[in-house]
């Protein structure tokens, strides 16, 4: 065992990039929740962002396309959660199902051509001086765009719902969606924008896994990282920079538990592995304590009925 | 005659098997009070909805100062100075005041400026209020003014209120009063919806009654009586219930202090509770709601558990009983919330006969369903107590307010029980119904059972009830004859105004 090849430079950023899927999936949803939606379809959205983020930048050559191409995926997936939940007033937990079940199949259907394909390299930020500091340099000024976009994502959704009349009616849509109705809100309206946001988000998440983390294309590659995302908005308090506290955590754990493992620390496998999911939870637990809840109509269906 | 602000010619709104409004026409003049009034259903919402711009009328014209007025969504109505305050508080519970109020208006200012204007307009009106306090930990006088102050705040010209007074202790009735003569002497007509007669007679210069959706007459409220009122309301004769003198028995619900915290979020915890009730003895439970009435109902039910001593009945400590336990015993509780808690909305009525009618009307045996004898009591109930439904079979949901409330009410009446606990039993039901339930729970005292009725129906409890006490944030007055009670003592009783004080511009 030799903890002493551990560094901790490239730990912290490569805890960053195994963070980003996570976080910005979570971010998606939590707007969504914010809405008074239970979208649990999120692994659904990022598997095949996943798949539509490798194919297009595969065909293309150019990762800014492929992640546009993904995020679309993911909102066009989210629209037929609209359809089940917002049109035909279907119950928002069995549709979410459907949803992640439908798009772990579909994917696996659209990437039958592209297992074991290698997909073109992601450019990484490199601005000379300060991309070269010892430190400072590989944890902030070395990564791929889309990783500054998520953080930027995070204080984005955070000021919007805190300081804006936009977030304001998200937020009172998703706390009372009848008085927001007699107020003459469009529910219907905010809550498939919030939905289509949301997938986009959980799309981009997946399409980090497989084209910068991984970076390659197999079945179910998101491994249950939607279902953290969910998990996470929860024990994150519905607050944003929470979710971010909670996503590096989980990144960094995980990321520290396979040094350990390469390290050969003697603690069983099993148990390094599962350390990630035990102690992000149990940390958030203990920060939900507090007094905030749910979005008062989270779940609930809407029907102007007069 | 000047023009009206706003003249309503012939609205019609059907909805599929209702007629909600038929050609209905009146005028509001320039700061006129107008009540509105009309038993439940006799389509009043539907009319300030359409005014309002939630509904569109299938025919009929709307003229606002001369003109066309046809707004297609509430902030149309809004733009032309037409405000509500909704009878359902249209709050969010998680948001602060000024979230609230901010939500209301089209073109809210930044929320530093809009806070200090909230100030000022609540100073003006007398109405205080912190524009950063929660509006979910604020009492319901306060909900009030946090909506009569989004209304204000756009300088209405119109200003809608349905039922505002419903949650309001009588001193602030009386501030309330206040606020909106002020506000009609400085021009503002003020639209007002209510089924309390002797408050429009005090307050509205003019009367339009509905009636299943006609207008069925006008009236100066000053110069009509009370009585008169209420019957073109209901359009027939009107029955007061009559009490007959009556000897009281021994104790049978006896709770010594008790003390419980909430279990919900935003509730009140009571705090060191004493009552009796003897056999035959009906005691009102007055106070705002908010101020214990559910916990109170909880305790007595068997949702909450106490002490076992805490709660007796007839000298048997059931303080750790649950419901059913003392429903054999002989203690039934009709709780206020119809749809959800009183009864399952999308079940039978025979289903909701047989939930709490299974132990006494020996409704199973051995945990199999007896669905005819079940069946029979839906029916005996439906029967006696004039519920209009087609049959038993219907959910309890299709059932109008009215009408379910006398099934949830009857169905406990008719188990004969020694007890009886009944919270808000008349509820926005109608005047012909209210009477109705109401003597039935004066025959059942009469027959020597005890009554607890939690209301905040003043009048309701000084016609009923032999004693009266008064909820005040979880703490239970001591009861006192009724017939020596004036309104001023009952509203002292009840915790007076709430920190409200008089407009003083």
């Amino acid at each position: 065992m030799d903890l002493s090849e551990i560094n901790p430079v490239l730990l912290i950023a490569s805890l960053m990039v195994a963070a980003t899927p996570l976080l910005l999936a979570a971010i998606g949803e939590l707007v969504v929740e914010k809405a008074g939606v239970l979208n649990l379809g999120v692994e659904g959205m990022m598997i095949i962002g996943a798949i539509c983020g490798f194919a297009i930048t595969v065909e293309t050559g150019s990762t800014f396309v492929g992640f546009l191409a993904a995020a679309l995926g993911g909102a066009v997936l989210s629209l037929l959660f609209v359809l089940l939940t917002q049109v035909a007033l279907a119950n928002q937990v069995a549709s979410g199902l459907a949803l992640t079940l439908f798009g772990l199949g579909l994917s696996a259907l659209m990437g039958q051509s592209y297992v074991g394909v290698k997909p073109p390299d992601t450019p990484e930020l490199n601005i000379p001086g300060l991309s070269d500091l010892p430190v400072v340099g590989p944890i902030l000024f070395s990564h791929d765009l889309v990783l500054y976009f998520g953080i930027a994502l995070i204080a984005a959704v955070w000021a919007v719902l805190k300081f804006t009349r936009v977030g304001l009616i998200l937020r009172a849509v998703g706390e009372n969606h009848d008085a927001a109705h007699a107020l003459g809100y469009k529910v219907i309206r905010i809550r498939v924008l919030a939905i289509m946001f949301g997938g986009a988000c959980a799309g981009l998440g997946g399409a980090y896994i497989s084209l910068v983390r991984v970076p390659q294309w197999t079945e179910g590659m998101t491994a249950g990282i939607g279902w953290i995302a969910l998990a996470l908005v929860v024990f994150a308090s519905w607050k944003p920079w929470r979710v971010l506290l909670g996503a590096y955590l989980f990144g960094g754990i995980t990321v520290l538990q396979l040094n350990l493992q390469a390290a050969g620390v003697a603690i069983p496998v099993e148990y390094l592995a599962m350390s990630p999911y035990i102690i992000t939870i149990l940390v958030l637990v203990i920060l939900s304590a507090d007094k905030s809840s749910a979005p008062a109509s989270l779940g609930r269906i809407f029907h102007a009925s007069h | 005659m000047t023009t009206p602000l706003l003249s309503l010619q012939g609205l019609t709104k059907a909805y599929p098997g209702v007629v909600a409004n038929d050609t209905v026409s009146f005028d509001i003049g320039a700061g006129e009070v107008h009540a509105l009034l009309g038993e439940n259903g006799a389509g009043k919402s539907t009319l300030v909805k359409m005014i309002y711009g939630l509904v569109k009328p299938d025919s009929g014209t709307m003229l606002l100062r001369g003109q066309p007025y046809a707004p297609p969504e509430p902030r149309a109505a809004r733009a032309d100075g037409i405000a509500m305050v909704f009878q359902h508080f249209s709050l969010f519970d998680a948001l602060d005041v000024a979230e609230n109020v901010a939500l209301g208006m089209e073109n809210p200012p930044a929320m530093g400026d809009l806070a200090s204007r909230i100030r000022d307009v609540s100073e003006t009106y007398g109405l205080p209020l912190d524009p950063y306090r929660r509006v979910g930990d604020l009492s319901a006088g306060e909900r009030q003014r946090v909506e009569i102050i989004r209304c204000l705040l756009q300088d209405p010209k119109l200003l809608i209120m349905d039922e505002p007074t419903s949650v309001l202790t009588p001193q602030e009735v009386d501030i309330l009063f206040q606020t909106l003569q002020k506000l009609s002497s400085e021009g503002t007509s003020i639209l007002y919806i209510s089924h309390k007669l002797e408050e429009i007679r005090t307050l509205c210069d003019h009367a339009t009654i509905l009636r299943l959706g006609k207008n069925v007459g006008e009236c100066i409220p000053a110069e009509t009586s009370a009585r008169e009122m209420a019957e073109l309301m209901v359009g027939e004769t009107l029955q007061t219930p009559e009490r007959a003198g009556r000897d009281f028995g021994a104790v049978a619900l006896d709770i010594s202090g008790l003390s419980v915290p909430s279990p919900s979020e935003f509730g009140t915890a009571l705090k060191n509770l004493h009552l009796t009730v003897r056999k035959g003895e009906v005691l009102g439970i007055g106070g705002v709601a908010g101020n214990g009435q559910d916990e109170l109902l909880g305790v007595l039910s068997g949702e909450i558990s106490t002490d076992a001593e805490a709660v007796k009945l007839a000298g048997e400590p059931i303080g750790r009983e649950g419901p059913t336990a003392r429903r054999r015993m002989g203690l039934l509780t009709a709780p206020e919330e119809r749809l959800g808690h009183a009864a399952a909305p999308d079940m039978s009525l025979t289903e909701n006969a047989l939930l709490t009618g299974s132990v006494r009307e020996k409704l199973e045996k051995r945990g199999f369903l007896k669905w005819a004898e079940t069946q029979g009591f839906a029916e005996k109930i439906i029967k006696a107590f004039d519920v209009r439904t087609p049959g038993p079979d219907n959910a309890a949901r299709s059932l109008s307010g009215g009408n379910l409330q006398k099934f949830v009410i009857g169905r406990e009446v008719l188990q004969n029980p020694d007890v009886l606990v009944v919270n808000q039993p008349t509820w926005g039901v109608d005047a012909a119904a209210a009477a109705a339930i109401r003597q039935a729970i004066l025959d059942l005292a009469a027959g020597g059972a005890a009554v607890v009725c939690i209301s905040q129906d003043l009048d309701e409890l000084m016609e009923i009830s032999d004693s009266f006490a008064a909820l005040n944030e979880g703490r239970l007055s001591a009861p006192r004859p009724t017939t020596e009670l004036s309104v001023d003592e009952i509203g002292l009783m009840m915790g007076g105004a709430h920190g409200i004080e008089v407009a003083h511009v």
